[in-house]
């Protein structure tokens, strides 16, 4: 099962590849992956997109709460919680396929941030199932090029995660 | 002003010639000091070097033995060392020992075990080491050289990532990139390793940070947002856990490395003798609880003994303490937890717990805080305490299972049988010995006839299974305990993988005595190879032996070669009687010899195959 975590922890050189070295070392899947800093920039937020048993997942909290430079640990995916990915994708738009994508991407209210006279370059966030429907329904025969950053996630109401 | 200053320094640099002679350098410094009067505080003597400040905080963390071998990057820190004489520094002969030496510095006493390493192969040999303190859960600080800051990422000379290659193997690690950051750093890492469930911190400091200079303070305490341990168990938990063994029929008392680390063989011993249970050990709880008592079932797992094996799987409610329910001790964990019976288990890492085994009742903290506060629980129960009938029976069925007598041998062999050789062990030296051992066969035969009767007493390398790991153990272990008797239990191919520390013993005059059970193959690969790869014996024969006793010449101790059963008594009279020597003793042993009971991999721990079956 697909789970999404959350994980503060102090912003320090080194603390993201023990965070990665221990999904590697212990055979964890990670889907997606996003750092940055937080309002106080002594630390970092981190969401991990990961799969597997509710037993696995529970040792993947415990091990993440064991770093000692991880300061709390949650399983979004335990209560309502919203989840945001963004998306720039690159698309060749050129004949009739160039007001086809435009108006895909207002269906999916996209951006475009890019124009060229054969591409458009659009910004889409959405959850990670929106933004994989829409290059589902461009097809991947007229992607350029995609980057993603990972998907994102808070909890819903009052719910907060500090330290 | 600046006269003055001028002046101090030439007081000192003459005052540091002296040392050539005194090597007392700090006092000499003080006394400088003082004739210089109030102006000391802004002279150059109120700041130090990263290197001196390196020393200080060992001396305040009351470190009096330090394992290392000098390098370019650590050489500010080993000028410093020779100024003072509170840390007293111990040549080894090569990284690995020095690890190895700190662990088992640790493992014997109740201290930090500290070592010190120059950057690359310095770190990169040390690997070995750390990765077994950590396996084991071992309280050590390694501080490693590493390049100075500017030439880090270039490649330099000597250089490694030492961070990035002990990651995996140490409970945290630090690059101090500044020299104001030392002295916290090196707090936060004896902090690390000592508190929770230890382990292994190593403190990388370049070359450059331990030239420059600071003043110094040592912090008095530390306290880490991400990092508090629980310490008290959660009191509803320790009620439930009342609960189930008031209810039960079979208890079944499982005790683990973590009842030896946290100091809670008494507690453990108390509990079991009270209510009369079973308890059975892992290989590295072995001595929390007495061996030589009736109620130990001797060591479980995949070279336990038939009735501890037994009982685990039959028992109804099972506690677990400071224990992990290893690959090596529980075997297949669905052939365990096949049978309904209800587990209980204490542990200080929550990540222990429900790892490999379900378990019904967790209780995460200090195994002696816990069994303290559950023994006062169950007392509390009085008279509708443990159903004293069931215990009876469950006593009934647990001494048939030990009448198999399950560690006989073949006692009438014309060759050395093993485990003869360690019997006759744990009669010279009155059970009272500290016995380090190798990896392999000599190991098990180790833990299952020398009976342990205190903690800390047996040290080896249990999770990572270090071959290395005796001798250089050993000389830690007789470091903290001077006065002690010291046995190294080994193997010819163990022995050759750290046998230049036999040099180190010699320097330090480490009366350790060596039992080399010398059956000239890699002893448990042999015995693998003939049960599960049809006798095929590849590459575990160990030819070209060195004559040991010449070896051990060489190195300026004494050797005896034992052939014969009947000179295996006298040979180890003769060799502890000499109580201020290193003695290598090489028994050259039955070659055929395996360890019986056996589980093998991937088996249910009752799936045992008896030394009779053969």
């Amino acid at each position: 099962m697909r789970h999404i975590i959350s994980v503060l922890l102090e912003n320090e050189a080194g603390a993201l590849s023990r965070v990665a070295g221990l999904f590697s070392a212990r055979a964890y899947n990670i889907e997606s992956l996003t750092v940055a800093p937080t309002e106080d920039a002594s630390l970092s937020r981190m969401t991990v997109v990961t799969s597997g048993s509710d037993d696995v997942v529970e040792q993947i909290t415990k091990q993440l709460n064991k770093l000692i430079e991880v300061v709390k640990v949650v399983d979004l995916s335990e209560a309502a919680h919203i989840e945001r990915e963004l998306m720039l994708i690159k698309v060749r738009a050129s004949g009739k396929d160039r007001e086809e994508i435009k108006r895909m991407s207002d269906i999916f209210r996209g951006r475009i941030i890019d124009v060229t006279d054969s591409t458009y370059t659009i910004e889409l966030t959405g959850t990670c199932a929106k933004l994989d429907a829409f290059i589902e329904a461009v097809g991947k025969g007229l992607i350029l090029e995609t980057v993603r950053t990972g998907s994102s996630g808070i909890a819903r109401g009052e719910r907060v995660l500090r330290a | 002003m600046h006269a003055t200053k001028f002046k101090l320094v030439k007081v000192l640099q003459v005052l540091e010639k002296l040392d050539q002679f005194v090597t007392t350098a700090y006092p000499l410094r003080l006394f400088s000091i003082q004739l210089l009067g109030s102006e000391i505080m802004e002279l150059p003597g109120s700041e130090i070097s990263g290197a001196e400040i390196v020393v200080r905080c060992l001396q305040e963390e009351g470190v009096e033995c330090l394992f290392g071998y000098p390098g370019g990057a650590v050489l500010w820190i080993y000028d410093e060392l020779f100024k003072q004489d509170k840390v007293k520094h111990i040549l080894v002969r090569h990284e690995q020992g020095a690890a190895h030496a700190a662990d088992g510095y640790s493992r014997a006493s109740k201290k930090v075990g500290v070592c010190l390493v120059t950057s690359g192969p310095g770190v990169t040999n040390a690997v070995t080491g750390i990765a077994t303190a950590y396996m084991d859960s071992i309280p050590m600080v390694i501080i490693s050289g590493q390049v100075p800051t500017y030439a880090i990422g270039e490649d330099a000379f000597q250089e490694c990532d030492a961070v990035g290659i002990t990651r995996p193997c140490v409970k945290h690690n630090f690059l101090v990139k500044d020299v104001k950051d030392i002295a916290i750093t090196m707090k936060k890492a004896f902090h690390i390793a000592t508190t929770g469930r230890p382990g292994p911190v190593l403190v990388d400091i370049p070359k450059d940070v331990t030239a420059a200079k600071c003043r110094f303070e040592y912090p008095k305490t530390v306290s880490l947002r991400s990092y508090s341990p629980v310490t008290k168990g959660h009191p509803d938990q320790v009620r439930k856990a009342a609960q189930l063994l008031l209810q039960a029929k079979r208890i079944m008392v499982y005790s683990g490395g973590g009842v030896v680390l946290g100091n809670a063989a008494p507690q453990l011993t108390k509990l079991v003798r009270t209510f009369g249970l079973p308890c059975t050990s892992t290989l590295m709880g072995l001595g929390a609880y007495p061996g030589t008592d009736r109620q130990f079932l001797g060591m479980l797992g995949m070279h336990g003994t038939y009735q501890a094996n037994m009982a685990m799987q039959h028992c109804d409610v099972l506690l677990a303490i400071g224990a992990r329910f290893d690959d090596r001790v529980i075997g297949n964990p669905s052939h365990f937890s096949s049978v309904a019976r209800k587990i209980i288990h204490i542990d200080i890492d929550p990540s222990s717990i429900s790892k490999r085994v379900k378990v019904d009742v967790p209780i995460v903290g200090e195994v002696g805080d816990v069994l303290d506060d559950l023994m006062a629980l169950l007392l509390e129960s009085g008279n509708e305490g443990l159903d004293a009938e069931a215990l009876k029976e469950w006593w009934c069925q647990i001494d048939k299972w030990r009448s198999s007598d399950c560690l006989q041998y073949d006692r009438t062999s014309e060759m050395i049988k093993p485990q003869f050789v360690l019997e006759k062990l744990y009669e010279i030296t009155n059970g009272d010995a500290i016995v380090t051992s190798d990896v392999g066969q000599h190991q098990m035969w180790a833990a299952q006839f020398y009976k342990f009767d205190k903690p800390r007493r047996w040290i080896n390398s249990g999770g990572l299974g270090t071959m290395g790991f005796g001798l250089p153990s050993a000389m830690g272990a007789q470091l903290s305990n001077p006065g002690a008797t010291v046995v190294c239990v080994t193997g010819e191919s163990s022995i050759q993988m750290c046998i230049q520390e036999l040099s180190t013993c010699k320097q330090y005059r480490l009366p350790i005595k060596i039992v080399n059970l010398n059956n000239r193959y890699m002893g448990m690969v042999r015995q693998w190879q003939q049960f599960f790869h049809g006798n095929r014996y590849s590459e575990s024969y160990m030819n070209a032996l060195p004559d040991f006793v010449k070896l051990a010449e060489g190195y300026g101790h004494s050797g005896i070669r034992v052939d014969k059963p009947a000179d295996v008594e006298a040979a180890l009279r003769d060799a502890f009687s000499r109580k201020d020597e290193l003695v290598f003793m090489d028994f050259q042993t039955d070659q055929t010899e395996n360890v019986f009971p056996m589980v093998p991999g991937g088996k249910g721990i009752t799936e045992m195959i008896l030394a009779e079956e053969l």
